[in-house]
C-alpha cells in the first residue's frame, strides 16, 4: 500500500466535503440525536453533530462512504466541536475523548466497508472560545480562557482520535493562530508522552473577509509563519470564503509553502438566507483551474459542499499535475 | 508556480504581519522601551497598573520605527508572569503595535513561558543559555520549539558570561551542535547574543569587549551563516549615563562596525539612533578609537572621549512623530482618534468638543458617531480589520465616559432608564457589532444589560424578563447564528413576551429578518443595519410612537417577504430535476377524508350579514393606496384621520348593501376521487370521466435538501395508493354593476369606488367564509377548527385554496377546467373573457386541497423544457403555452 506520502507526490488527493450539510439531510430530531443512551440528558442536544458518532454512527459512516463514493481519498472525522471546551454547550464534557474515538472508528469502518484505500484525518476544531480576542471590549485583556485550557482539551481529542485509529491530525478552519498554536503544542507534547510515532499533520486557516487576514488579524504569510513549526505535511485553507474569494489567498499560499498545499472552500458565499448555493460544477470548476496552475496537492469542500460536489471536484482534477514542493535551500545565496 | 521554486532558510517572524530577515534586510532594530529594566517610566507605568499609557510606550517604538518589539518585565517588586500576560494580551488587541513580532525577554523562564501562551505570531525568546546545564537548556529549548518561537542564545555556559571573542564563538557553537542536532532547532531560528558589555568604563580589561563583540560577531558568522546575531546595544555606553548625545553616538558607530561583522539586530531605543554620517567627526572619531580599541594605551581614548563628554551639553531631542494631525479641527481630531484607535487626547479632545457644542449628546450624535460611521465603512471595504474596530470603540468609550457625568446632569433620573438587553447568540463568538451598539446606546442613556457571546436563547430570555429588559438585541456574524435568531423569535413568542426584538450583525439583513425572522413574533422584530441607527430605533420603540413605527416595520417587511417570493431570481435547474425533488410526504400513514358533499354543490345567495364578518379590511386600504395593516391603519400618523373617516364611510355602506340586499353572493363547489402520477399532473375521477389537472413546478435552484414545489405533490400519488381527493370552488357577487352605474351617472367617483372594492373584499370573504364550511362541514376533514379572523387572515388553517392564475398555479386555462368541473357559468352566471378573466369582476375561483401539509408558494420562473412538457401534457400548441405562461417564463 502506497503511504499518503507516496500519493501526494504522484496526484491531487481530494478530501471530503461538509458533515454538517449531511446530518441537516437527515432531518434528525432530538430524540434522534440522544438516541436510546442519552434520553433523559439534562439539557437539549439536538445540533450537537458530534454526538451522532455515539448515537447514529450509521448516519455517520453513510455520510463517509457517499463522500468515498464520490472519489474522497481523506475523510474528515466529525469531531469539529468534541472537546471539552466545545462540549461544555452541550454539558458533554465527559464525553469529548470517547466522541473522538468513535468518530475515528466511524471513518475506519467506512473505509473498510467501501474496500477503498483512503485515509482519515481526525478533525480538529477552532474552539468557541479564542486565546487572541476577548469577549469584553471594555476590557481587551481578558480572555474567557487559557492557553493551558486550550492545550488540555486539544490533547485529550488527540488521544481520542489516535486510539480510535486516524491517520493524519487536521487543525483546521483557524480563525485564532494562538488557538492553533495550542493544538499544535498539544500534538507535540503527546507524542513526546507517549513516544508513539508522530502522525503528519495537516494545517487548514479560514481567511474571514476581506482585509484578507484571519479574524485574529493576521495576514496569511504571518499565520503561515506563525504554524510552521508544526512541520505539517500540508497547510492550507477552509471555509469563510467560497472558491472565488479564496483563490488569490491560495495562489499566495502556494507560493509561500514549504509544505503541500490543500484548500477546500465553502459552496460560494451565503446567499441571503444563509444558504449556500454554489453549483457543484462551479466550484469543481474553480479547483481545477488551481490544479492546473499547479496551486495545490489537496483539494476538496467546506460548508454547504455535497458529495455532489467532491464528485465533480474529484473528476476535475483527476490527471492533472500536483503542485511539486519546493526545493529547501540550505545556504542564504 | 516556476518549476525551480525554491526557499531560501530565512529567519521568518511574524507579528500580525510578517517580518522575514533577508541578507539584504538591514539592521532590524528591536524597541527596547517597553523593558521595565532599561526604561524608568516603563517601569513606573507598569507598576502603577497604567496599562494603557504603558501601550503608548509600545507605540512610540513602533512608531519611530521598531520592527521588533522586546517587552521585558523583570523587576522584583512586579508579578513577572501577571505583568507579561497582562501587558501582551492588551497589546494583541492594539493592531498597530501587534503588527510586528515580539520578543519575549526575560531571566525567568517561567516569565518566558507565560508571554509565549499570549502571542499568535512567532516570537523571539530572550533569552535561554547553558548557564544551569545542557539539560535545563535542552528542556526549554523544547518547549520554545512547540510554541514555535525563534531563541536568543546567550553566550553563557556553566562557567559564566563569555567575554572573550574565543569564549563567545566556542560557547555560541557548542549551543548550536545541540539545538540542531539533539533538538531539532532550524538553524535559521537560532539567534546568539554574544554580549555587549560596557566599555570606557576606566577598567583597561574592559577596553577590548566591543572588539571582542565585532571579532566574534564575524566568526559565528562565518562558521554558522544561517544563525543570526543579535545585542542590547546600549549596555555599551553604560559608563555615559545622562549623556544622551554620546550614548547616542557611541551606538552609532558600534552598530556601523558590528553590522559590517555581520551583526543583524539589535536592542535599541529606535526612538534615538543617530545616523553614522552626521554625527559630528570629532566625537565619531572619537567613538571609533574607544570602540575599536585604537590609540588607547593606558585609557588614552577612553580619556579623551569621557573629557570631549564634559563639554557637550544633552542636547535634549524631540521624538519625531507624526502629530500634524493635532492641528485640525476638532471634529477631525475625534474622527482621527476614532479611525486609529488613539486614547492619548482623546479626553482633551471630547472636553473641546463639548464646549462647543450645546449639549454634549450632540458629541456623541455628532463628530463621535460620524467618525464610527466612518470606521464601519473602512470595515466594510476591508481596508480596517477587527482589532482596529475593537479599538475604534474603545476610543469611543472613553469619549463617553468624559462626557457622561455632563449627560447624567441633564437627565433627572439616570437609573429609571430602560434596559436594553444584547447578546451574541448561541454558537457564535463575534459581537463587535454588538458591542458598538451597547456603547452608542450606553452613550444615549440607556443601561446596556450585554449577555456577552455565545448565550442560549433560554439565558437571553430568563435574563430579559429577570432585567426587565424594554428591548432585546441579538447579533451574530457567522451564518449559523441567522437559524438561532429565528430560534430565539419563536421562543419569544412561544414565552408570550412583549419586548421587541432588533435584529444586527453582518451576516443579517434586512431580507432575511423580513423572510425568516420577521414571522416568528408578533411584537416586533427589526433589523438594525448599524449602530449608529440603533439610537433612532431604540429612542422610537420606547415612545409613544411605537406601534406606530412598528407597524411600518411590519408593512414593510411583509412587501419584502413578497418582493422576496416574486422577485427571487434564481438559477434554474432542469425540470427532470425538479420533479426528482419534489416535496415527499408521508403518504403511507395519511388517511384521506371522503367529502361529506358528493360531486357539485351550489350555494345561492348566500348570506351577506355571514360573509361580512369575514372580511380582511387590509387590502381594502391598500386598495385607497393606504397601506398599513388593520386596524393599525385607522391610526397612522400620516393618514390615520383619512382612514378613519374611510372606514367609517365604508361601515355605513356595508351596512346598507347587507340590509338592503343590493349584493346576491352565489357560490359552487365540487369534490372528486383524485390521485397524481407522482409527477404533475393530477387525475380527477368525476361522472363524466377522468379529468387531468396540469400543475406546474418551481425550478428555482434552491439550498441543498430544499424541495421544487408543485401543487400536484398535495394529492396522494398512485403508486403511493392513490384515493385522495380534490375539491374546487367558484364564488361571485352579483348586483355591484348596477350601484357602481348609478354612482357614476352621479359623478360620484367616492362611492363607486367604495362599491367596488367593498364588492372585492365580500366575494374574498365569502371564499374565506366557504372555505371554512368547506373544512369543516362539506368536505369535514377538520370539524373542529376554531380560528379568529386574524388567524384566518394569516392563513393558519390547514388546506388551501390556490386560485389559478395565482403564484402557485399562474396559468389561468386550468380555469377553463375548473370552470366545466363545476358548471360554473351555468350554476352561478360567472362567465370568462377571452383573457379568462371573470365576469362579474368580484368572482375567484380556486382549488381545494384537504392534506395538511400542503401550503401556499409562489411558483417562480420556470424553464422552456417545463414549457414543452407541459404544452405536450395539456395538448396545447406549444406558441400558445408560452403565451398564456410567458409572464413565469424565464
Amino acid at each position: 500500500m502506497k503511504t499518503i506520502q507516496d500519493c501526494l507526490k504522484e496526484r491531487i488527493l481530494v478530501i471530503d466535503g461538509a458533515m454538517g450539510t449531511m446530518i441537516q439531510r437527515h432531518k434528525l430530531s432530538e430524540e434522534d440525536y440522544r438516541g436510546e443512551r442519552f434520553k433523559d440528558w439534562k439539557s437539549d442536544v439536538k445540533g450537537n453533530n458530534d454526538l451522532l458518532n455515539i448515537t447514529q454512527p450509521e448516519i455517520v459512516i453513510g455520510i463517509h462512504l457517499e463522500y468515498l463514493e464520490a472519489g474522497a481519498d481523506i475523510l474528515e472525522t466529525n469531531t469539529f466541536s468534541s472537546t471539552v471546551i466545545a462540549q461544555a454547550d452541550y454539558g458533554m464534557e465527559s464525553l469529548a475523548y470517547e466522541l473522538n474515538v468513535e468518530a475515528a472508528k466511524c471513518a475506519r469502518e467506512a473505509i473498510r466497508r467501501s474496500g477503498k484505500q483512503a485515509w482519515v484525518a481526525g478533525a480538529m476544531g477552532p474552539l468557541n472560545k479564542t486565546l487572541s480576542l476577548s469577549p469584553d471590549v471594555n476590557n481587551p485583556g481578558f480572555r474567557a480562557v487559557s492557553f493551558d485550557e486550550v492545550v488540555e482539551a486539544y490533547y485529550e481529542q488527540v488521544k481520542g482520535l489516535v486510539d480510535g485509529g486516524v491517520d493524519l491530525l487536521l487543525i483546521e478552519t483557524i480563525f485564532d493562530t494562538l488557538n492553533a498554536k495550542a493544538a499544535i503544542y498539544a500534538i507535540k507534547k503527546y507524542f513526546r508522552d507517549t513516544n508513539k510515532e508522530p502522525l503528519p499533520v495537516m494545517i487548514s486557516g479560514t481567511i474571514t473577509d476581506a482585509s484578507g487576514r484571519t479574524l485574529s488579524g493576521q495576514t496569511l504569510e504571518a499565520f503561515y509563519t506563525s504554524v510552521m513549526h508544526a512541520k505539517p505535511l500540508s497547510i492550507g485553507l477552509n471555509c469563510a470564503l467560497g472558491a472565488k474569494e479564496m483563490r488569490p489567498h491560495i495562489e499566495e499560499l502556494s507560493q509561500l509553502s514549504s509544505s503541500y498545499v490543500s484548500a477546500y472552500p465553502n459552496a460560494g458565499l451565503p446567499n441571503a438566507m444563509g444558504e449556500y448555493d454554489e453549483h457543484p460544477e462551479d466550484t469543481a470548476h474553480y479547483l481545477e483551474e488551481w490544479a492546473k496552475e499547479g496551486f495545490v496537492n489537496i483539494v476538496g469542500g467546506c460548508c454547504g459542499t455535497t458529495p455532489d460536489h467532491i464528485r465533480h471536484i474529484a473528476q476535475e482534477v483527476k490527471g492533472l499535475q500536483p503542485r511539486p514542493l519546493p526545493k529547501l535551500e540550505t545556504s542564504l545565496v | 508556480m516556476p518549476e525551480n521554486f525554491s526557499i531560501k532558510p530565512y529567519l521568518r517572524l511574524a507579528g500580525l504581519e510578517p517580518l522575514v530577515i533577508r541578507p539584504e534586510t538591514n539592521f532590524v532594530n528591536v524597541g527596547e522601551r517597553t523593558n521595565v529594566t532599561g526604561s524608568k517610566k516603563f517601569a513606573r507605568l507598569i507598576r502603577d497598573n497604567k496599562y494603557e499609557e504603558a501601550l503608548s510606550v509600545a507605540r512610540q517604538q513602533v512608531e519611530s520605527g521598531a520592527q521588533v518589539l522586546d517587552v521585558n518585565m523583570d523587576d522584583a517588586l512586579l508579578d513577572g508572569v501577571l505583568a507579561m500576560t497582562t501587558f501582551l494580551n492588551l497589546l494583541q488587541s492594539e493592531p498597530d503595535i501587534a503588527r510586528i513580532p515580539i520578543m519575549i525577554d526575560s531571566s525567568k523562564f517561567e516569565i518566558i513561558q507565560a508571554g509565549l501562551k499570549c502571542v499568535q505570531g512567532k516570537c523571539i525568546v530572550n533569552s535561554i543559555s547553558m548557564k544551569e546545564g545542557e539539560a535545563k537548556f535542552i528542556e526549554q529549548a523544547i518547549i520554545c520549539q512547540s510554541f514555535g518561537a525563534s531563541v536568543i542564545v546567550m553566550a553563557f555556559d556553566e562557567q559564566g558570561q563569555a567575554d572573550t571573542r574565543d569564549r563567545k564563538v566556542s560557547i555560541c557553537h557548542r549551543a548550536y551542535k545541540i539545538l540542531t542536532e539533539q533538538v531539532g532547532f532550524d538553524p535559521q531560528d537560532i539567534i546568539f547574543d554574544p554580549n555587549v558589555f560596557a566599555i570606557a568604563t576606566g577598567l583597561e580589561e574592559h577596553n577590548n569587549y566591543g572588539v571582542d563583540f565585532i571579532e566574534a560577531t564575524r566568526e559565528i558568522k562565518q562558521l554558522m551563516p544561517l544563525t543570526k546575531v543579535s545585542g542590547g546595544v546600549s549596555n555599551l555606553s553604560f559608563s555615559f549615563r545622562g549623556n544622551d548625545h554620546v550614548r547616542e553616538a557611541m551606538h552609532s558607530v558600534f552598530l556601523f562596525h558590528a553590522i559590517k561583522a555581520g551583526m543583524d539586530m539589535g536592542i535599541v531605543n529606535a526612538g534615538q539612533l543617530v545616523v553614522y554620517d552626521e554625527i559630528e567627526p570629532g566625537l565619531r572619531d572619537l567613538c571609533e578609537d574607544v570602540i575599536l580599541n585604537r590609540n588607547n594605551d593606558n585609557n588614552e581614548a577612553t580619556e579623551k572621549l569621557i573629557a570631549f563628554a564634559e563639554t557637550v551639553k544633552a542636547k535634549g531631542k524631540v521624538e519625531v512623530r507624526d502629530e500634524a494631525w493635532r492641528n485640525n479641527t476638532v471634529e477631525e481630531r475625534l474622527k482621527h482618534a476614532l479611525v486609529n484607535g488613539i486614547t492619548e487626547y482623546i479626553e482633551l479632545d471630547t472636553e473641546e468638543a463639548r464646549q462647543k457644542y450645546a449639549k454634549p449628546l450632540e458629541v456623541i450624535e455628532g463628530p463621535l458617531m460620524a467618525g464610527m460611521n466612518y470606521v464601519g465603512d473602512l470595515f466594510g471595504a476591508g481596508k480596517m480589520f477587527l482589532p482596529q474596530v475593537v479599538k475604534s470603540a474603545r476610543v469611543m468609550k472613553k469619549s463617553v465616559a468624559v462626557l457622561t457625568p455632563f449627560i447624567e446632569a441633564e437627565k433627572l433620573e439616570a437609573s429609571d432608564a430602560p434596559t436594553i438587553l444584547l447578546a451574541t447568540v448561541k454558537g457564535d463568538v463575534h459581537d463587535i457589532g454588538k458591542n458598538i451598539v451597547g456603547v452608542v446606546l450606553g452613550c444615549n442613556g440607556y443601561n446596556i444589560r450585554d449577555l456577552g457571546v455565545m448565550v442560549p436563547a433560554d439565558k437571553i430570555l430568563d435574563e430579559a424578563e429577570k432585567c426587565g429588559a424594554a428591548i432585546i438585541g441579538l447579533s451574530g456574524l457567522i451564518t449559523p447564528s441567522l437559524d438561532e435568531m429565528v430560534h430565539v423569535a419563536h421562543e419569544m413568542k412561544r414565552r408570550g413576551m412583549k419586548q421587541p426584538l432588533l435584529i444586527g450583525g453582518a451576516t443579517t439583513s434586512r431580507m432575511h429578518t423580513a423572510v425568516k425572522i420577521e414571522p416568528q413574533y408578533d411584537n416586533g422584530v427589526m433589523h438594525i443595519l448599524d449602530a449608529s441607527r440603533s439610537v433612532t430605533a431604540v429612542s422610537t420603540l420606547l415612545s409613544k410612537e411605537k406601534d406606530q413605527f412598528l407597524k411600518q416595520a411590519k408593512t414593510e417587511y411583509a412587501a419584502l417577504r413578497e418582493q422576496f417570493l416574486n422577485k427571487n431570481k434564481k438559477e434554474l435547474i432542469p425540470y427532470e430535476e425538479a420533479v426528482i425533488t419534489k416535496e415527499y410526504f408521508d403518504w403511507k400513514g395519511y388517511k384521506p377524508v371522503k367529502p361529506s358533499v358528493d360531486g357539485v354543490k351550489v350555494l345561492k345567495a348566500f348570506d351577506l350579514g355571514t360573509i361580512a364578518e369575514f372580511i380582511d379590511w387590509g387590502p381594502f386600504f391598500i386598495a385607497w393606496e393606504m397601506p398599513g395593516h388593520y386596524p393599525q391603519v385607522l391610526t397612522d400618523k400620516i393618514f390615520g384621520v383619512e382612514a378613519t373617516r374611510l372606514f367609517e364611510d365604508a361601515q355605513k355602506l356595508l351596512k346598507q348593501i347587507v340590509e338592503e340586499k343590493w349584493f346576491t353572493a352565489d357560490g359552487v363547489i365540487g369534490f372528486w376521487p383524485a390521485s397524481t402520477n407522482n409527477a404533475d399532473t393530477i387525475r380527477l375521477q368525476t361522472p363524466k370521466g377522468e379529468v387531468k389537472l396540469e400543475s406546474l413546478r418551481q425550478q428555482m435552484k434552491k439550498a441543498v435538501g430544499q424541495p421544487s414545489y408543485s401543487l400536484a405533490d398535495f394529492v396522494r400519488p398512485d403508486d403511493l395508493g392513490g384515493n385522495d381527493h380534490m375539491g374546487a370552488f367558484a364564488v361571485t357577487i352579483h348586483g355591484a354593476k348596477k350601484y357602481i352605474d348609478q354612482f357614476q351617472a352621479q359623478h360620484d367617483d367616492y362611492n363607486k369606488i367604495l362599491v367596488q372594492v367593498l364588492a372585492d373584499r365580500m366575494v374574498e370573504a365569502f371564499a374565506e367564509c366557504l372555505h371554512q364550511k368547506v373544512r369543516k362541514e362539506y368536505w369535514g376533514y377538520n370539524k373542529d377548527e376554531k380560528l379568529s379572523n386574524e388567524q384566518l387572515i394569516r392563513e393558519e388553517y390547514k388546506g388551501i385554496r390556490p386560485a389559478p392564475g395565482y403564484p402557485a398555479c399562474p396559468d389561468h386555462t386550468e380555469k377553463i377546467k375548473l370552470f366545466e368541473l363545476l358548471d360554473v357559468t351555468a350554476n352561478i352566471g360567472i362567465s370568462m373573457t377571452e383573457s379568462l378573466a371573470m365576469d362579474p369582476p368580484a368572482s375567484v375561483c380556486g382549488w381545494y386541497f384537504a392534506y395538511p401539509g400542503s401550503h401556499y408558494f409562489g411558483l417562480g420562473k420556470i424553464g422552456r423544457d417545463q414549457l414543452a412538457d407541459y404544452a405536450k401534457r395539456k395538448g396545447m400548441p406549444l406558441e400558445e403555452a408560452e403565451r398564456w405562461l410567458r409572464p413565469v417564463l424565464e
